[in-house]
Parts: C-alpha cells; structure tokens; sequence
C-alpha cells in the first residue's frame, strides 16, 4: 500500500515535469494541439458530409454514429496521453534510454509512464466532447442511472484497451529493437475506423474485434445497449472486459524487460 | 536539365533501399482499402440509389488511392528539406550553381515516385484478383488508362508543385508546424483523401473541382473507372495543367524572393 502511495506521488510529480516542460513551448503545443483536432475534425467531416446524402448506415443514425465516433475518440486519446511513453518506446530502446531507467530504484512501467504526458491530445479530446454532446442530445436515448454508468465503462475498458495495445507494442520493440509500423493498423486504424460501429464491417470483423482484440466490447455492444436495442444489464459491465487485453501485453512487457541486452552507447 | 536529372536519379535509388518500411506500408495499406470498402460497401447495402458513382467505380477508387498513397499524400514530406532551412545546411547547397526550387522539385518527385514503385504493384495485383464490386476493376477503355496514366502524373507534379510552396514558406515563418498542419489537412479533405469527391454535397462539389487540391488524385483516379463525362475531362485536365504552371510559377518568384534576404540558421 505504501509503495502504491509513493507511486502515485511519484507520478504527480512526472506529470507536473511534463506540463512544465510543455509550456516552455506555448506555441509548439498550442499548433500541436490544433493539428491533433483538424486531423480528427477531417474524418468529422467525412462523416458529416456521407450523411448529407445517406440517411443511415446499417439502421445507425448520423448522431448515433458520432456517439459512437466520439466515446471512442476519447478513449483513444486518452489512452495516448497517459501511455504515449509506450508508444514511442522504440526510441527509448534504440537510444538506450531504457539502461538508465533499469538502474533507478523504481518500477519500469512507472517511470515509461511517466516519461511522456502527451497533453497536445487535448485537442482531439475537445472535439471528442463536442461530438458526444452532440450525440446525446440528437440520439434520442432515455437515459437513466444504468446508461451513465455503462458510458464510464466503456471510457474507463477502452482506454485501458488501447493503452493495452500500445504496451503490446513497446513489448514487441524489445524483440525487433526498431518500432513495428504494422501494429499502426490496431492502433490509428481502431481510431480511424472506430467511428462507425463494428457491425458495418461485417460479420468476421465482428467476431474478431469481440474475441481477439476486444474493440466491440467498448464500442458496438455496449452502444446497442444505449440506444435501447438491448436490455441485458450484462451490457453495462461488458466494456470492463475489454481489460482483459493489458494481462497479455503486459506479460509481453514483462518478459521483454527479463531478456532485455542493451543496444545503446 | 541534365544535373536536375542526375539529382532525381539519385534520390529515386536512395529511396528504392527502404524495402522493409515498403513491406508494413504495403499491410498498413492493404488494411486501410479492406476496411474503407467495407464502408462504403454498407452505405451502399442501406441506399444504392443515393450512390453518385457505380459501387464498382468507388471501390477501384479507393484501392488505386492506396496504391497511389506516396504519390499523392500532401503531410509526407522531406524532412530532409525542413531540416536544411532550419539548421541552415541550405548555405551549401546555396553555394552551388543549381537552383534550389529544381533541386528540391525533381528531389521529391523522386522520393514520391520510389516510393510508389515499391508499394503499388503488390496493392494492385492483389486488388485486380477480389470478387467483382469490390476489388479493381479493369480500366473504362484503353483511352481511360492513357488518360489515367496522364492524368496521374500531372497530379504527381501538382502534389510536389504545393508541397513546394509549404517547404519555400518556411523560409518566411521559419518554423514550419503551424503551416504544415493547416495545408496538409486541407489538402487531404479537399483532394478527395477522406472522402471521394462526387460523395460531397453538388454545390460545394463544383467548388471545390475548382481548387488546386481537386487536381491531385481526384482526376485521375476517378478517370480510371469512367466516372466523369468526356468534356468533365477535358476540363479537368486543362485545370490540371493551370494548376501546375500557377503554383510552379507562384513558388519560384517567391523562392527567388526569398534566397534574396535569406538568413541561414544555426552555425
């Protein structure tokens, strides 16, 4: 309990080296934070635009698609503010920054973690929350105690889903040594896809993404949930399962850091 | 003419070695094409008749946009370019009797065109070889390949022409992030990166066939499959050859300009 505490306070303490460090550059964070949001704001306006000529997309609305496009918008950038240590990792490796970390006296994850708080995501995150308000009000949802709590799952299992997924993908660095440009397909492709909800993909993809990587646990199922078309309770808890995935990545991490041989100078 | 071409042969070999990033863009790309398909494939499935190009025709567009990726992609660019403006290696190429906005143009097409050699083959086979609506289809006509052929190309040097321009303004506002971001954004919407054009609103459509960014990918990719009427392209392609001339002519008065009062960064 005592070490958690002294993490905690530890963490804190990153974070605030960080926000520091960041505003030494207000302009550089501030185009940062615009270019997050214009880049997003451009699959936004595919979107918009489709549904100026198409009415529904299998039996979705305009405004239930970017309910959908936003929680997991904000998920993403979530996950990428806190964990963008891991997703840049590769250098960290490559530079044999890592060394440096293995000799503090403190845990790896704490210190990768802390190593980078990526907060130029807020620019995503605005336009995550202007989606989702937009989505609520125009989605037509009765919504009660249940609902809002499902919401918070479906944040709180998909963050760590694709935090999950950026660890993954600091753990394969220490096998390749040099980052993995394919795991971009899990990563920005969930995001740049994830707007619409996974049935529009079809049936295999379906499958895949509840049982391999778990993004319709915090993005379809649950919103059928939201949108009425499933009473089950069991809807509200499912996004949380979608934590299952940090067990293998982080295994993955970890057996990386067991057979880690330096490759810096 | 004859150092500008050595420069681009160079550069294009150069850019030939990088196989192995070749092999993740090919998946990244493969990946990208499966899934936009889908998408418009369900959009297709919910109101075929809202549909303002043959399902077959979006879903040729869409896999020769993939192919094509490293041709038309205004935010790849050469960093190699930003860094000598920045930390003023660009005093050595200034002391060389070349012009820079040459040097720089034939350098990324160059890169651009590398890149696409080692990516679109492997992308197009495979996509000719899917089931009917949703793989490549063949070409309109013999004349629509020719035109496509040309078409691409004059779209390849338009892309390069703009992302001159960006490299050039850097010269000016020295960082380059804040311009970056803005052009390259608005290059990708309103090229028809997010979405084909025909599938934006008509009155916003016949606007946006004026701007610049219309004569990247849009014309030649939509060419291909037969999707725009003859006199459509003739006007296109006229568009696309203004297009060029304005923004090669705009960039080298105002990189002449620039070389004039230019600092150079760094020591």
């Amino acid at each position: 309990m005592k070490k958690i505490i002294s993490d905690i306070k530890l963490y804190k303490h990153y974070i605030s080296i960080n926000l520091r460090c960041m505003m030494q550059y207000k302009t550089s964070f501030f185009l940062s934070a615009m270019g997050q949001f214009l880049t997003s704001f451009n699959v936004f306006l595919g979107i918009f635009f489709l549904f100026q000529r198409f009415s529904k997309v299998e039996g979705f609305t305009y405004s239930q698609v970017l309910l959908c496009f936003s929680i997991l918008l904000l998920e993403f950038s979530l996950a990428e503010t806190f964990a963008r240590g891991f997703d840049t990792f590769s250098e960290m490796v490559r530079q044999g920054e890592f060394d440096r970390i293995l000799v503090r006296p403190r845990g790896e994850i704490i210190q990768v973690l802390g190593s980078n708080f990526e907060l130029t995501r807020i620019g995503r995150m605005l336009q995550a929350l202007v989606m989702f308000f937009y989505g609520i009000l125009n989605s037509g949802i009765d919504w009660d105690l249940m609902k809002i709590l499902t919401v918070f799952c479906m944040i709180l299992g998909g963050t760590s889903l694709f935090a999950g997924l950026f660890i993954l993908q600091a753990g394969l660095c220490f096998f390749t040594l040099e980052g993995l440009e394919i795991m971009n397909i899990f990563t920005d492709g969930a995001r740049e896809f994830g707007k619409y909800p996974m049935a529009v993909y079809g049936r295999n993809m379906l499958f895949f993404t509840t049982f391999f990587i778990p993004y319709s646990l915090v993005q379809y199922y649950p919103l059928l949930y939201l949108l009425g078309r499933r009473a089950s309770p069991v809807y509200t808890i499912l996004p949380l399962a979608a934590m299952w995935f940090l067990l293998p990545s982080l295994a993955l991490w970890k057996l990386g850091v067991r057979r880690y041989t330096s490759s810096g100078s | 003419m004859k150092k500008y071409f050595s420069f681009f042969r160079m550069r294009f070999t150069l850019g030939l070695q990088y196989r192995v990033a070749a092999l993740a863009g090919i998946a990244t790309q493969f990946a990208w094409g499966f899934m936009e398909v889908m998408i418009f494939a369900a959009f297709y499935r919910g109101d075929k008749n809202a549909f303002p190009m043959s399902f077959s025709a979006t879903c040729s567009y869409i896999w020769l946009e993939q192919a094509f990726l490293a041709f038309f992609a205004t935010w790849m660019m050469d960093n190699e370019i930003f860094d000598s403006i920045l930390k003023g290696n660009i005093a050595y190429e200034l002391c060389r009797p070349i012009d820079i906005y040459n040097i720089w143009f034939s350098k990324s097409v160059a890169v651009r065109l590398s890149r696409a050699v080692l990516r679109c083959f492997p992308i197009l086979i495979v996509a000719a070889f899917l089931p009917a609506p949703y793989g490549l289809a063949k070409p309109e006509s013999c004349l629509h390949f020719c035109l496509f052929i040309l078409t691409l190309v004059l779209g390849l040097l338009v892309t390069a022409a703009f992302c001159m321009l960006i490299y050039i303004l850097t010269f000016y506002t020295i960082s380059p992030q804040g311009l970056r971001i803005l052009f390259t954004s608005a290059a990708d919407f309103f090229s028809g990166g997010v979405i084909p054009l025909p599938f934006f609103p008509e009155p916003l459509q016949n606007v946006i066939e004026l701007l610049p960014f219309a004569s990247m990918q849009n014309v030649s990719l939509r060419i291909y499959s037969g999707s725009m009427g003859p006199d459509k392209m003739e006007k296109a392609i006229l568009l696309q050859l203004f297009w060029l001339v304005t923004l090669i002519f705009t960039g080298k008065i105002l990189c002449r300009r620039a070389e004039k009062k230019i600092t150079v960064q760094g020591g």
